[in-house]
């Protein structure tokens, strides 16, 4: 017994202590701060008319068009930029590898006014909204695709190379199909971000109903008017849509990377 | 057949081929064999057109190919660590030349079950290379090659990634193929082992340069020099000379310029035996007799014997 | 050959167009009359407040988020628990979420007749606060989240059996393996904290002098047609945008090279 020179520390139960803390406090915060509103604007949701209505659906329509559109050239732009940044050389690359973040960094409502200051001609006009989206949603293919050009095993294209491939053919046929799902993912997230952008919307759109509204405008409109259930109706129908693009989205990924299992 | 004259080709600072020349014989099996560093890849790479070459000339079938591009070249290219498409079926990646050159269906279909039959990977076509054992991706990776028929198949250290059972089984697989298919083949090893059993030619690179060009046979027998001759195989050194395990010989008593040692270890490799014996200057040498041979000198740790090399060579500096 | 310069040139190109020269040119409008006209716009007293406002939420509102962000990603990553997915993508839900729903949403729990109404938590700082936090709120976590599964769990193992306990071990193994991710995290959430326009638009009343942030006060400028107090409060912002962009410039490579 005497011996023995090295004690070990006498066993205590903490072990399921620090979980439970964790586990437990992040629920909480989660719940306050996430959950319970989530939870009110759901159950004080009321008012067809908030939905249906010419303006609602013109609205609603409105933003889902120039969002899917945005996601679109997202996804050929911020892919064109990732392999720029990735494969190519060339004085203040590393610049402008900063300066893609910007979007992600400035305030939208200074994104809007930069943007109309600039850009003046089309303000008040769908080009406005367009222009917009597609300054705040630009960061979001970009630095999905990246990190994956990085990982990408070039040997791949060699061996497409010595069996015949031109460069276009080993783009379309190698490289492609192993960053379709980043590309998938930044789509997700950049159409998301852009059904929901109000900042750099509203200044530059002139939100003229049926014309310039989107959405986010739309639901500011009925608060301000004091209908707070309609617009609560609105945003719960706007949430459903969009939850619905992402979950397909999200297939469409599951289903492109079946190889990886 | 390949000619490369006067190959240079640097990165930054390092030189990986300091103007190489080599010819390879139409249809014949030439490895390229050498320590890391050597150059051997980089020289594959410039062959195949993957690499471009500072100064010198590459000439496939007489043709002077130094400025085409590896879709030209009509190389067959394998790789150490496979360059899978891992996104496509084994059916796929092996029908992927033949799709890039838009050959018919049903001669796509044809060549590609041929093939896959050749490699012993026929009810595998299904699946993804994640799914396969490393010797399968490789069997893959040959058969994809092989599948646009090119003039010049190039293999770099095509095992080089798999285990010791594989790589033997493999090995003697490519030998055999390449019998039947005559097909001009180079091959990439850092294995003298795999060298010396596989190739008709094999050509010894050390920094950037060729040591020596020949048959297997003539490289163990007949070594340029210190480097080639410690590379193909173990070797002794005593002052100048350098003797082969297999020539030295052992004596109980001392005769004529024979030299004593003393047998520190005897190691049995089933038919034969390594005896590590040590010299009084601190020396070490090791022999290599057959069971016989041990049990009639009686041999023992600790004994006394004599040494006496059958056959040395020197190499004049 | 030439393709690699078309398709630089297009990249390029498209990232001037719609970043670089607009942020450029506000720059230059700015201090186009010189640096004093512009320090006048937003030297005034409704501005020094409107950025004393905004610094104070985010002072409340970042250590907040990056406490639970780290708890949060110990408990996805480590602690196992029924629920956890819902918990991630719970966690991810702002990213998803219009600001203006945010607002609506808090107005609505808070407001006179919402479950929590009438504690004075609308119309006021908490109520800015919570908006910012409900935002902010995926940063950390999604920073540290795949540290933690990358540097998998053996070395807290091996600090277990050499008798440290789950603080020590806390402190000793895990946190110097996810400073820089959190740090990392703690930027972003920071810059979307500052930035924060349409959730507190609802929830704040927009009272000039009480409840006005900084990019609120852009918006009043604007619409009041004071060009330049609207344009150099927006440079402030973006200043600190920039400095934003140093910053996580600085700590990705650091990042990635754990």
């Amino acid at each position: 017994m005497a011996a023995n020179a090295q004690a070990l520390p006498a066993p205590r139960a903490r072990r399921s202590a620090a979980p439970g803390l964790a586990i437990g406090l992040s629920t909480l915060y989660l719940s306050v701060i996430v959950l319970l509103p989530l939870a009110a604007l759901a159950s004080r949701a009321h008012g067809w008319d908030a939905i249906t209505s010419a303006q609602a659906t013109s609205a609603l329509r409105l933003t889902l068009l120039v969002s899917l559109t945005v996601a679109l050239i997202n996804a050929v732009a911020g892919t064109a930029i990732a392999w720029t940044l990735v494969r190519d050389r060339f004085l203040g690359q590393g610049f402008v590898n900063a300066l893609v973040d910007l979007p992600f960094a400035l305030p939208t409502i200074v994104a809007g006014l930069t943007l109309l200051t600039l850009y003046r001609d089309v303000a008040f006009t769908r080009w406005a909204i367009l222009l917009a989206l597609l300054f705040v949603t630009l960061p979001f293919v970009v630095r999905t695709v990246q990190p994956v050009l990085l990982e990408l095993d070039t040997e791949m294209e060699d061996a497409a190379a010595s069996l015949g491939a031109s460069r276009l053919a080993t783009f379309r046929r190698v490289i492609l199909p192993n960053i379709f799902p980043a590309i998938l993912s930044g789509v997700a997230l950049a159409f998301a971000r852009a059904v929901g952008e109000f900042g750099s919307v509203v200044l530059i759109s002139g939100n003229l109903p049926f014309k310039t509204e989107v959405a986010s405008v739309y639901v500011f409109g009925r608060i301000e008017s004091g209908d707070t259930g309609g617009a609560a109706a609105a945003s719960v129908v706007i949430l459903a849509i969009s939850c619905g693009v992402l979950l397909t989205i999200g297939g469409v990924r599951r289903w492109a990377t079946r190889h990886d299992r | 057949m390949i000619e490369a004259r006067g190959i240079v080709k640097r990165f930054g600072d390092f030189t990986a081929l300091d103007s190489v020349s080599v010819e390879v014989e139409a249809g014949s099996l030439t490895a390229l064999l050498g320590p890391s560093g050597s150059g051997k890849s980089t020289l594959l790479r410039v062959i195949a057109g993957l690499e471009r070459p500072d100064a010198g000339q590459v000439c496939l079938e007489r043709r002077d190919v130094t400025a085409l591009a590896p879709q030209q070249r009509g190389v067959g290219f394998v790789f150490q660590h496979y360059a899978a498409f891992k996104h496509m079926t084994v059916w796929e990646n092996v029908a992927f030349g033949l799709k890039i050159r838009r050959r018919p269906r049903a001669e796509v279909k044809h060549r590609v079950g041929e093939l896959l039959e050749l490699v012993q990977l026929a009810r595998l076509g299904d699946r993804y290379p994640a799914q396969l054992s490393g010797g399968q991706r490789q069997r893959m990776g040959l058969a994809r090659a092989l599948a646009v028929d090119p003039k010049v198949l190039l293999l770099d250290e095509p095992f080089g990634a798999l285990d010791a059972r594989v790589r033997k089984e493999l090995r003697a697989w490519l030998r055999r193929l390449h019998d039947e298919t005559h097909t001009t083949t180079v091959i990439v090893t850092h294995d003298q082992e795999e060298a010396m059993e596989v190739a008709d030619r094999v050509v010894v690179m050390n920094g950037g340069r060729i040591e020596q060009t020949a048959p297997p046979r003539e490289l163990y027998d007949h070594p340029a020099n210190e480097f080639v001759m410690s590379f193909v195989g173990p070797v002794n050194r005593l002052g100048d000379a350098f003797i082969r395990p297999h020539d030295i010989e052992l004596l109980v008593e001392p005769n004529g310029a024979t030299q004593e040692a003393m047998v520190q270890r005897l190691v049995h490799l089933g038919f034969e035996v390594r005896v590590e014996l040590v010299r009084d200057d601190g020396e070490v040498l090791s022999a290599q007799l057959t069971r016989e041979q041990v049990e009639a000198l009686e041999l023992q740790r600790g004994q006394i014997v004599y040494v006496r090399p059958m056959r040395q060579t020197v190499f004049a500096d | 050959m030439i393709g690699r310069y078309v398709l630089r040139f297009a990249a390029l190109g498209y990232i001037a167009a719609l970043l670089a020269t607009p942020v450029g040119y506000v720059f230059g409008k700015t201090f186009g009359h010189g640096f004093w006209p512009a320090w006048h716009g937003v030297a005034t007293p409704d501005a020094v407040h409107a950025l004393k406002l905004t610094l104070i939420i985010a002072a409340i509102a970042v250590p907040a988020n990056t406490i639970f962000g780290v708890l949060a990603a110990l408990a996805i990553v480590r602690h196992r628990f029924p629920g956890a997915g819902i918990f991630n993508a719970v966690v991810d839900l702002p990213l998803a979420l219009s600001p203006v729903v945010v607002g609506l949403a808090l107005l609505l729990l808070y407001g006179r007749g919402g479950w929590l109404g009438g504690h004075h938590v609308l119309f006021a700082l908490p109520g800015m606060v919570l908006a910012t936090m409900l935002v902010c709120l995926p940063f950390v976590v999604r920073e540290v989240v795949p540290v933690l599964r990358e540097i998998g769990t053996e070395q807290e193992q091996a600090a277990a059996t050499l008798g440290a306990s789950a603080l020590q071990t806390f402190v000793r193994v895990t946190w110097p393996a996810i400073r820089w991710a959190t740090a990392f995290g703690v930027v972003l959430g920071t810059a979307r904290a500052l930035g924060e326009f349409g959730a507190v638009s609802v929830v704040s009343g927009r009272l000039a002098e009480q409840t006005e942030t900084l990019t609120l006060y852009v918006q009043d400028r604007y619409q009041a047609f004071d060009e330049t107090g609207a344009y150099a409060s927006a440079v402030v912002l973006a200043l600190i945008a920039v400095t934003t962009l140093l910053l996580m410039t600085a700590l990705k490579p650091k990042e990635e090279t754990r």
